[in-house]
């Protein structure tokens, strides 16, 4: 029996693992220790417990445990990684360059900055959402810090060349920083091979729970520092105090043995389903695939359903699926979303537009439903679109006379 | 977010949808909403009036757009029917909202939909050779006051 509702909404979070939460459970009650008491058998335990999970969860990205710090989730970790590189290389230069379709948290982070003094580059990105290589190389300056490049993109889950734009980064002394929020865990990241000198992700992406998120920062060639945000304590080697998010911690930790184990199985797997159900979609006239269509996560699928508005798309099936919309009605700008205006989409297909985020425990029935219910919801609305109807009318859009 | 109850319900069955005769004199088209300008809704709403008393006998709309803007197009479409096109002019976008029980970021579903009556009003009476009515606008005291309250911050 398929029970509803569907979460399609992967890309937002993730439901924990059972196995992660059987893991976290005694750090709640028992072993409930203090990682920083020192003096005593309850700090001494969970010392080791977050030990291990650190071990863990650089074993997933080939770091060494010395090299993750564990902030509160990918945008702590996008905040400090940023902010406390610029502050600690403010001798060397002043100059960051990132791109247009950066999450958030690295965006108004820069935005900040800019604030502070520093001068950022934002790269635009083609069609399929890459950016030039060598507007990037082109773009760095003898006062260049950092680059900061999404490792995969949130609303289309187009995945960067890491490993080539690693190699303008090493060539020209400049640091790589990268938000791998829905990278990790999904797809083999290895911060040696690709290059990275600092990375962002969090564990409520990857079947872990909300509230824990880590930092890489390199230790050897070159060795990296960044100027702590928040002061106290001084736990995290000094980088972030407070007080560790002990059982959240070992869940991260665990959520990342379980994909270091399951990655494969589980990319193969929903990169089947996926490619069912973009294909079936894809099927309907007018739809749109986003985003460069091979190199790309195998959960996530973006696509654009011309003349028909997603907002109202989705509320035709929200009670039964969960997914999200490029869409903006909501929001005060009425601006839809800028990674899809980035890739040169016009605001009709931006507006139109439902990201599909698989997971691990997406079902095949659920897909097969979902291809319905979307199909359905499509067809109805365009009946009542009035740009459907002035398309299947031969009239061009651009052509129209509006009333004001 | 979720919607309301009615929202809901004009979504789920919309009223009147389709289209009339554009080339008829006795239908007004309006087609608001240009993508140009911002909006991420289009609405096109059609009146048919008598030529005698002036009362719309049908209404019909093709809406692009949220579940609240399709909403308040099915919504007008019923209102409109049985008015005179005078008394058409005077629903207001905040009778909209009332009725469908708008939140906030959902007003601009309704500021088109009245946008939407007044320019098919004013297309039919274009259509037959009379000048377009203009309501006088409340809003423009509003700015006045805004624009003070504004500077006095400065």
């Amino acid at each position: 029996m398929l029970k509803l509702p569907i979460y399609l909404d992967n890309n937002a979070t993730t439901p924990c693992d059972p196995r992660v939460v059987e893991a976290m459970l005694p750090y709640f009650t028992e072993t409930f220790g203090n990682a920083a008491s020192r003096n005593h058998p309850f700090g001494w335990a969970a010392e080791e417990a977050v030990d291990f999970a650190r071990e863990q969860v650089a074993k997933l990205i080939g770091a060494d445990p010395k090299e993750i710090i564990f902030p509160s989730g990918a945008t702590e970790s996008d905040n400090l990684a940023l902010k406390g590189v610029f502050e600690m290389y403010a001798a060397k230069g002043n100059h960051i360059i990132t791109t247009a379709t950066e999450h958030k948290a690295v965006l108004d982070t820069c935005k900040h900055l800019e604030k502070q003094g520093a001068r950022v580059t934002y790269l635009g990105v083609n069609s399929e959402g890459f950016i030039d290589l060598k507007e990037l190389e082109a773009a760095i300056t003898p006062a260049t810090i950092m680059v900061a490049v999404i490792y995969a993109n949130n609303e289309i889950g187009v995945i960067n060349p890491m490993r080539d734009i690693s190699a303008i980064t090493r060539r020209h002394g400049v640091l790589l920083m990268t938000d791998a929020t829905q990278a990790v865990g999904k797809i083999p990241v290895d911060v040696n091979k690709d290059g990275i000198d600092l990375m962002a992700f969090s564990a409520h992406k990857m079947y872990g729970p909300k509230g824990v998120g880590a930092l890489y920062v390199r230790r050897k060639s070159p060795r990296v520092k960044v100027t702590a945000q928040l002061d106290g304590g001084g736990h995290e080697r000094g980088m972030r105090s407070g007080t560790l998010n002990v059982p959240g911690i070992v869940g991260f930790g665990k959520a990342c043995e379980i994909c270091q184990q399951e990655m494969e199985e589980d990319g193969k797997h929903l990169q089947i389903l996926r490619d069912k159900l973009e294909k079936a979609l894809l099927q309907l006239e007018e739809s749109y695939l986003n985003g460069a269509p091979n190199q790309r996560l195998p959960h996530v699928s973006n696509i654009s359903f011309k003349y028909v508005e997603g907002e109202g798309l989705l509320m035709g099936f929200n009670k039964s699926i969960a997914l999200s919309s490029g869409s903006a009605c909501t929001s005060a700008s009425l601006e839809p979303s800028y990674v899809l205006k980035a890739l040169g989409l016009g605001d009709d297909l931006a507006h139109s537009s439902l990201r599909f985020g698989l997971g691990r425990f997406t079902t095949e029935e659920q897909i097969n439903y979902t291809i319905q219910a979307v199909t359905d919801a499509v067809n109805r609305l365009r009946a009542i679109s009035p740009l459907w109807e002035m398309f299947k009318d031969g009239i061009d859009l651009d052509t129209i006379q509006w009333a004001h | 977010m979720a919607y309301s109850e009615k929202v809901l319900e004009h979504y789920n069955n919309p009223k009147n949808v389709g289209s009339l005769d554009k080339n008829s004199k006795a239908v007004g088209t309006a087609l608001v909403g240009s993508p140009e300008h911002g909006h991420s809704d289009i609405m096109r709403l059609q009146i048919e009036v008598n030529p005698v008393t002036q009362v719309i006998t049908d209404a019909r709309f093709k809406t692009f757009g949220c579940g609240s803007a399709i909403a308040a197009s099915s919504l007008v479409t019923e209102w409109l029917k049985g008015k005179t096109i005078h008394e058409a002019l005077r629903i207001d976008n905040m009778d909209i909202v009332e009725e469908l029980n708008l939140p906030p970021v959902k007003l601009h579903c309704s500021v088109l939909a009245e946008e939407a009556i007044k320019a098919a009003v004013n297309n039919y009476r274009y259509k037959n050779g009379l000048e377009a009515l203009v309501l006088e606008e409340e809003e423009e005291e509003y700015e006045e006051e805004e624009e003070e309250s504004e500077s006095a911050f400065h």
